[in-house]
């Protein structure tokens, strides 16, 4: 993997620091929410759409390998073929291999998380293959070389000018300042690829199980291009992207397209199912699905926190949550970001890879309030955090990770026992006076309270806590002297 | 009507008037009031940090605290009321995951969760009371704290509360309902993160033209007030305990 390990503190420092970027988030996320919002108040009963959808989710999850055998079995009826790829490293062998057997020089590709995950472009330029992308946002990150920020807005770190400049440097063309002229030089360059690619490469935003079809939703027509001019078409989809019933998608892409953009529907839905037939005019010759683990067998493994399989990837939890709106995707590490990145990319590779992940959130809860499936985030990342603490994650940490251990022990004696826990707050009482500012309030405090008291004041510790004015007060109180209030 | 309150560490350590506010209001509405003297915290910092093994012991001595300070109530009705939407989380919806191998504190648990309430919302829903006699000559806004609002649902209450004192102009602020930033000990594992998220809580806040912020819980509260205090930005922290507990012949 391309990725160095996870480290959430300093790239997210950089990110709240990056005032280009805070603005870009700024304008992104307050556009899909007001259009998330507005979308899903149009839809009576959105909530219990939101319940079905889980419990669907749920069920499908639960019955995995069985439905996954459907799938396989219909895809091949239907004229398809089904590959199974353990881990990221054999999916892209195998679709190298399609390729290969089929002397492909170049590719074209749609938006894929997928693809993302397992690094697939890089992998076929070793081959020697030719990938290009043909969704805007992926295109523009292909040509700088970075990784998506937003799982459905690849490029939202990007501005105007920084596209401009970009296409400037990589096609060697004029700057030019128009969003038009930028997407018809952009658009210029696919044509010709679309026409001659040998293979088009997608994702799948959904797998029917009882009819083989995959389905894949966009809004620039380039999804539709990639798999339908190309002589092949192979599709790459992680495994939890199955649905049972055909009759499912109503409610599917109902969910997918208010949660993520605020569309009542997608501009294009395509519903692929096997090949090109006898009687069709145009399509691919052949069509491979990939079906891809990389991990999730695992999470399906673990009871506690499977939820994360139900995911559709709207990409509502990323612009509805206040850390992500701080600090960007590139700050999750990983292709997955936001709420849905701090739960699954510690899952996806490995809890050792990305420990910081699940702390990475003030368990706010906006995330569970958005999602489609109403996967509960806060639970998932506190158990995970056990999770953490638990495993070898964090044994890089040495001596901090020891003095937490110790201080959680400590404090747990203190608080079981109220006398030592009265006794403590009273030297502590005496102990603040050193670092108290005009106000009352602690202005400077040792590490770790220095991180606190960097931007902010501490509050002072009372010199009479509660339990010593509680003696006081139950005096005064009730023993017939206070009268019953009406108003 | 008997009480038991549960005020938290933070405000017993920190913020001992927010006990004293709501003692106030609880006997101004005639409630008998009593504090299990045993207590202490619920467990939830230890909880968010992963170490379950170190809240659960916290969690059984709450449970253990309480239930027997439940038996020394001759009333028929009795319940745990605490100042704060996050511990109130922590025993009502957390306590069940935490304990989850254990069977026999779990049915200790349900007997004390079943009566446990948030202040504001024991008001509302227990007391049927939104006028509790208050009086507060000021320009309110109120932070949703994120606890009370997503995990136990509670939006109004706090509100029909604040526009029942008397003398009060409520305003509602931009974003009321977004995270301040604090996050226990979010705030400083992740500082810079959390101080970004406050900046714009700040922002939202001195926007609304208030002169005082009112919330739910003392973590949100101690984060915003820390940030007001360091900026000598002239706006007033009060939990709603506080500023229901006013009456208006008191000094300050």
């Amino acid at each position: 993997m391309g990725y160095e390990r996870i480290n959430f503190e300093a790239d997210s420092g950089r990110a709240v620091d990056d005032k280009k970027l805070q603005r870009a988030l700024v304008n992104v996320t307050n556009r899909f929410r007001s259009a998330r919002l507005k979308a899903s108040s149009e839809v009576p009963g959105w909530d219990d759409l939101r319940s079905l959808g889980r419990e669907i989710k749920k069920e499908t999850i639960e019955n995995l390998d069985g439905y996954l055998l459907m799938l396989e079995e219909n895809v091949k009826k239907a004229g398809g073929h089904v590959h199974w790829a353990g881990d990221g490293e054999e999916a892209c062998a195998i679709i190298i291999e399609i390729a290969r057997k089929n002397k492909v020089k170049s590719a074209v590709k749609s938006k894929s998380m997928a693809t993302e995950e397992v690094e697939l472009n890089t992998a076929l330029e070793r081959a020697g293959i030719r990938a290009v992308e043909t969704d805007l946002g992926e295109y523009i990150i292909q040509l700088a070389g970075e990784h998506p920020s937003h799982i459905i807005a690849p490029a939202v770190h990007k501005t105007k000018d920084d596209i401009s400049r970009l296409f400037s440097e990589k096609l060697g063309i004029p700057y030019l300042s128009e969003p038009e002229e930028l997407t018809k030089v952009a658009r210029e360059r696919m044509r010709s690829e679309f026409l001659t690619a040998g293979m088009g490469i997608s994702g799948a935003n959904f797998a029917v199980a009882e009819t083989g079809t995959i389905v894949i939703v966009e809004n620039e027509g380039n999804a539709r291009l990639t798999t339908t001019v190309p002589r092949i078409h192979v599709a790459l989809a992680g495994i939890e992207k199955i649905i049972p019933r055909y009759n499912d998608l109503s409610l599917f892409l109902t969910l997918l397209a208010r949660s993520a953009t605020g569309q009542k529907s997608s501009t294009y839905v395509s519903f692929i199912t096997g090949p090109r037939r006898k009687t069709d005019k145009d399509g691919p010759e052949e069509f491979h699905l990939v079906l891809l683990d990389n991990g999730r067998s695992g999470i399906l493994a673990n009871e506690q926190t499977r939820e994360s399989l139900y995911c559709i990837r709207c990409g509502a939890c990323l612009n509805n949550c206040p850390v992500y709106r701080k600090v960007g995707g590139h700050s999750y590490g990983w292709v997955y970001s936001g709420p849905i990145g701090a739960i699954i990319n510690p899952q996806l590779l490995g809890i050792d890879k990305a420990p910081e992940l699940p702390f990475a959130s003030s368990l706010c809860g906006a995330c569970r309030d958005v999602c489609p499936v109403k996967i509960d985030f806060p639970r998932v990342l506190l158990e995970l955090r056990h999770e953490v603490k638990e495993s070898k994650a964090e044994k890089g940490k040495g001596m901090e990770l020891f003095i937490e251990r110790l201080s959680f022990r400590l404090w747990r004696t203190i608080v079981t026992h109220e006398k030592l826990y009265g006794a403590i707050s009273s030297i502590m009482y005496h102990l603040q006076t050193p670092f108290r500012g005009n106000g009352g309030s602690l202005r400077s405090l040792p590490y770790p309270f220095s991180r606190w008291t960097q931007d902010r004041d501490f509050p002072a510790i009372a010199g009479t806590p509660f339990r010593e004015r509680w003696k006081k007060l139950k005096r005064e109180i009730g023993q017939g002297g206070a009268k019953p209030y009406n108003p | 009507m008997r009480v038991y309150l549960f005020v938290t560490c933070l405000v017993d350590t920190f913020f001992p008037g927010v006990g004293e506010g709501m003692v106030k209001v609880l006997d101004r509405l005639g409630v008998d009031v009593e504090f299990p003297e045993a207590q202490t915290c619920c467990g939830q910092p230890a909880f968010n940090s992963g170490y379950r093994e170190d809240a659960r012991a916290v969690a059984e001595r709450f449970i253990s605290v309480f239930g027997n300070a439940l038996k020394e109530s001759r009333d028929e009705e009795t319940y745990i009321v605490c100042p704060s939407g996050s511990c109130t989380t922590m025993l009502k919806v957390y306590y069940k995951e935490l304990l989850a191998d254990n069977p026999e504190q779990l049915d200790k648990l349900e007997t004390i969760t079943k009566i446990t309430y948030e202040f504001s919302e024991f008001l509302i829903n227990v007391t049927k009371t939104a006028d509790v006699g208050a009086r507060y000559d000021g320009v309110v806004t109120y932070h949703d704290s994120c606890h009370l609002l997503r995990e136990l649902g509670i939006k109004d209450e706090p509100r029909r509360l604040i526009e029942a004192v008397r003398g009060i102009e409520f305003r509602e602020m931009e974003m009321h309902d977004s995270c301040c930033g604090f996050g226990g000990t979010f705030s400083i594992k992740f500082p810079r993160v959390s101080v970004s998220m406050l900046d714009e809580k700040i922002d939202c806040i001195v926007g609304s033209g208030a002169d005082t912020v009112v919330s739910s819980d003392m973590g949100c509260l101690m984060n915003i007030g820390g940030a007001l205090s360091r900026r000598n930005i002239p706006v007033k922290v009060m939990h709603i305990a506080e500023l229901l507990a006013h009456t208006g012949s008191e000094r300050g």
